[in-house]
């Protein structure tokens, strides 16, 4: 007897789980319109997730669950509304909310979930938000991530992520972030911003060395998942479509990426038939639709970077020349000396590892304490045959690497000289 | 909602009274209120005396203390302030990127609490 309603109550607790990642942000959302209250929403749909344990493993399933969850939720929002003693300022939510239930205690048919989400992801990627605070935040509401999920990705305690999340509730209601799509002449920037957080969730996951890395996948896999979905909700949008091909393309070669000691493997030592062909086609394919706009934007250039590199049998025969150029076209977009470098390193491999070090001076000042700088600098020379100039600004490139996979990967670069 | 927006510069940053300068900056200043006003989010706004001009009040053990300053040569220090009601931080972010000491201090956005003392 215990035994089988244990089972029950376990069934419903993955049930819930399930729904809690491929609803909350269409939940939260629906809830944020109708309360305006961001720290009331969550709170709300919290309770209803818990009344959905106790009642599902004694019911069962019931027909709709995400709409038997939603209509909880209001429930619990007009429970604390009646409780609120600052009542009528949240006379009018009060009202709506009454009405909502209403509407679908007079009909069998389960309450229909209203699409917020675009919505709710300016709101949650506001700039009055720090970025880190906007990755959280977002990984929270539209993935449906747990607060310890996200700590544990950032290599934060639970208990910091729990206060920093609650942080930022606090200031979206008290500084009246609004739950809004932006105006027109704010809309571009605000996109980017939300596609910059979509970005920084993906690198978080991306750049992960040793330990956390299998647990920092998933990041990657929840940035593409928000990829997708903005390309759902904003359609026809070529940056949005290009920072989904960089993320598939990046994303496909990663279990070339990564050696298994968990370490990384520079790009011409990867077994390229390792890379997922699929997710490469796909963000081909995205890519070609995106440049077909004819509205370039700087996640169209890198996705078409990394898709000559998907592209290229091996590294040898990689159409460098096509990727200084992609690299000229990235730095008259964005004065960002880190394409400089990176545009040298192709230029290595296109003309010689002499031009290679004679670009390197116009970023030298700029980059000197940027480690990547000196590891390419090493290499440079390593391949102009100067091996003593190499060994030394390996030195230096280990000196400034900030984790030991950095430092292991630089030693063993510098080693092989000989 | 109310937001306070206070108005932040290092002293000697803006333009000095006298220059070319100046009267176009007081012009922005000028067009930044008609705007608050007939966009009727203008509940008040004040340009303040120096910062030499401050006195500090502190009650300790029932006695009124006062002192000179604060004096911070260096930071940034208040000049003045708009009060306005806007009904998101949006537009009073808006708004205050109007005010022409943005472009060369700081403007810090704070929303007003709202306080019920009869409950």
């Amino acid at each position: 007897m215990n035994a089988r309603a244990s089972m029950t109550e376990d069934g419903a607790r993955k049930a819930i789980e399930k729904l809690a990642r491929a609803e909350t942000g269409r939940l939260l959302g629906a809830l944020l319109r109708d309360t305006r209250d961001f720290q009331m929403a969550e709170d709300c749909l919290q309770e209803a997730m818990a009344s959905a344990l106790e009642h599902w493993s004694r019911n069962g399933l019931p027909a709709a669950p995400a709409g038997w969850v939603l209509q909880t939720a209001r429930r619990k929002a007009i429970d604390r509304f009646r409780r609120d003693r600052n009542f009528d300022r949240k006379a009018q939510e009060y009202g709506v909310l009454l009405d909502l239930d209403q509407q679908t205690a007079a009909s069998d048919d389960p309450p229909t979930i209203p699409d917020e989400r675009l919505r709710l992801i300016f709101t949650c990627c506001h700039p009055a938000l720090e970025n880190k605070t906007r990755v959280a935040l977002t990984l929270r509401t539209l993935c449906g991530l747990t607060t310890r999920q996200i700590a544990r990705a950032f290599v934060d305690t639970a208990e910091t992520m729990a206060q920093r999340l609650v942080r930022a509730r606090q200031k979206i209601t008290k500084a009246g972030i609004p739950f809004e799509i932006p105006e027109p002449e704010h809309w571009g920037e605000r996109f980017n911003s939300v596609l910059h957080v979509i970005y920084l969730t993906f690198n978080e996951g991306y750049s992960a060395t040793e330990g956390a890395a299998p647990l920092r996948r998933e990041l990657c896999m929840e940035a593409i998942r928000l990829g997708r979905l903005m390309l759902e909700l904003a359609p026809g949008n070529a940056e949005c479509e290009g920072l989904a091909a960089l993320m598939l393309l990046n994303h496909a070669r990663a279990p070339g990426r990564l050696g298994k000691n968990g370490r990384i493997i520079a790009l011409d030592q990867q077994d390229r038939s390792l890379w997922d062909r699929a997710r490469i086609a796909e963000g081909q394919q995205l890519l070609d639709q995106a440049l077909a706009r004819g509205q370039p934007g700087p996640f169209q250039l890198q996705a078409a970077i990394s898709a000559l590199h998907a592209d290229a049998p091996d590294h040898q025969s990689t159409d460098w020349r096509q990727i200084v150029l992609l690299y000229d076209a990235l730095y008259s977009l964005v004065r960002n000396p880190v394409y400089l470098l990176n545009r040298a390193v192709a230029l290595s491999y296109a003309d010689g590892a002499e031009q290679a070090l004679e670009a390197l001076c116009a970023i030298e000042a700029e980059l000197d304490a940027y480690q990547p700088f000196h590891a390419a600098r090493a290499d440079f020379l390593r391949r102009a045959a100067r091996p003593e100039d190499a060994r030394l600004i390996y030195l230096r490139a280990i000196e400034l690497s900030g984790n030991e996979s950095d430092r292991q990967f630089l030693s063993g670069r510098m080693q092989a000289i000989d | 909602m109310k937001y306070l927006a206070l108005i932040y510069a290092a002293p000697g940053a803006g333009p000095d009274y006298g220059t070319p300068e100046f009267g176009p900056y007081m012009d922005g200043y000028r067009k930044a209120t008609d705007t608050y006003q007939s966009d009727g989010v203008m509940l008040a706004g004040e340009a303040l005396q120096d910062s030499s001009t401050a006195t500090t009040v502190r009650v300790r053990n029932g006695k009124t203390e006062t002192m000179d300053g604060p004096f911070a040569e260096t930071k940034e220090q208040l000049g003045g302030f708009y009060l306005l009601d806007c009904p998101n931080l949006d537009e009073a972010i808006r708004y205050a990127a109007m005010i022409p000491t943005a472009e060369h201090g700081s403007i810090e956005v704070r929303p007003i609490m709202e306080i019920n003392f009869d409950q």
